[in-house]
């Protein structure tokens, strides 16, 4: 058995690391919230704006006149992968980085044996895992975790829609992590570019809209738009997300450290007690000795 | 006729109105109840509404997009 010093010491030390560990949930906590308010707080507007969307579509017999919708044969292919910054917070980087993995073996399978397949990482989590792994990595986005607002979101979607327009990519995939709960995230990965237009159910077309100024000057306009709002609500969902799974990991270190911190202290007390029956022996040993 | 406002970070509006003017990027226009259902994007400028108890609102905006469906208006800007 482990002498009483060295299982002082570690109960000593898995304290400490609870405190940490029940610190750094309180703060993800704090933060989910606040991350949780914003994407709660976008979801109306990117529904509504899908929906205008889809009334706008449902009466265009062909789409195919915004450079957005064009569907080329996918020769070049970007994968925008979103992870977080910092660990410690489960296998939320892991499974989401896994993902994307697959999506390229299986999907694209062939643009990466021809090295046709880019990755665009936001989050140093995933640039880390995909470089480690062989992966083309072109460029990395790290710092926007830093500021995550509309306007540095924006540039970014705009980049992307920019090399789409030039034909640099014919297809633009964005692998993220859905906030579900603090406790549940789902991967996922949606085409960012081009745009699919959905068949929808023909209750749309049944009005007879009035399009001012014009129909087609209406979709140039919201095309763009949608994409942003799309791509921010995807960030801002990897960032709930992240902190919800960062808060959850946490709970379950704090947990298991208590669990260890009883054991320990079981068998501390285990160590104590024999040491002084020990004792006690050798002084009713000593005693009969000296009787003789 | 239902009003709703909505912007990125919240909903600004929401609830029944009995007129609302537009900036529209063509022009201001104004809708009434049974208003035919129109899609318009609009450009600077400032909403005005009027609730069931005809007190005027008004909204700033830099531009967005609205939608109306059957008496149902919504209307999406970028900050208000």
């Amino acid at each position: 058995m482990a002498g009483l010093k060295e299982i002082r010491t570690r109960i000593a030390s898995v304290k400490t690391t609870r405190q940490v560990t029940s610190a750094m949930k309180m703060v993800s906590a704090a933060k989910l919230k606040k991350a949780q308010d914003a994407i709660l707080q976008i979801r109306p507007y990117a529904e509504k704006l899908h929906e205008i969307l889809l009334s706008l579509s449902a009466s265009l017999e062909n789409v195919e006149d915004s450079v957005y919708t064009q569907d080329r044969a996918p020769e070049k292919v970007l994968v925008i992968l979103v992870t977080s910054n910092r660990g410690l917070c489960g296998g939320f980087n892991t499974n989401i980085s896994k993902k994307a993995i697959e999506l390229v073996t299986s999907k694209y399978e062939q643009q990466l044996r021809l090295d046709k397949l880019d990755f665009l990482c936001i989050g140093k989590q995933g640039e880390r895992y995909l470089k480690h792994r062989g992966f083309k990595v072109v460029a990395n986005e790290n710092s926007l975790f830093d500021e995550l607002t509309f306007d540095n979101v924006a540039k970014i979607a705009e980049g992307a829609m920019k090399a789409f327009e030039a034909k640099e990519y014919d297809r633009i995939e964005l692998v993220y992590n859905q906030f579900k709960n603090a406790a549940m995230q789902e991967q996922t990965a949606e085409q960012f570019l081009p745009v699919e237009m959905e068949e929808q159910d023909d209750n749309a077309a049944n009005y007879d809209f009035i399009y001012e100024p014009s129909k087609e000057y209406i979709i140039k306009e919201l095309i763009p738009r949608s994409l942003k709002i799309q791509f921010y609500k995807a960030l801002l969902d990897s960032h709930a997300a992240e902190h919800g799974a960062r808060m959850t990991a946490m709970h379950q270190a704090t947990d298991n450290a208590t669990t260890l911190i009883g054991d320990l202290t079981l068998q501390y007390n285990k160590a104590r007690q024999a040491a002084i029956t020990g004792e006690i022996l050798e002084i009713v040993g000593g005693a009969e000795a000296l009787k003789g | 006729m239902y009003l709703e406002i909505i912007t990125p970070d919240k909903k600004v509006f929401e609830g029944e109105v009995k007129l609302i003017q537009l900036p529209g990027s063509k022009g201001a226009f104004e809708m009434l109840k049974n208003h035919a259902p129109i899609i318009s994007t609009l450009g600077k400028g400032v909403i005005k509404i009027e609730d069931m108890d005809s007190k005027e609102q008004l909204f700033e905006i830099d531009g967005g997009v609205v939608e109306n469906k059957a008496n149902k208006i919504i209307v999406l800007v970028e900050s208000v």
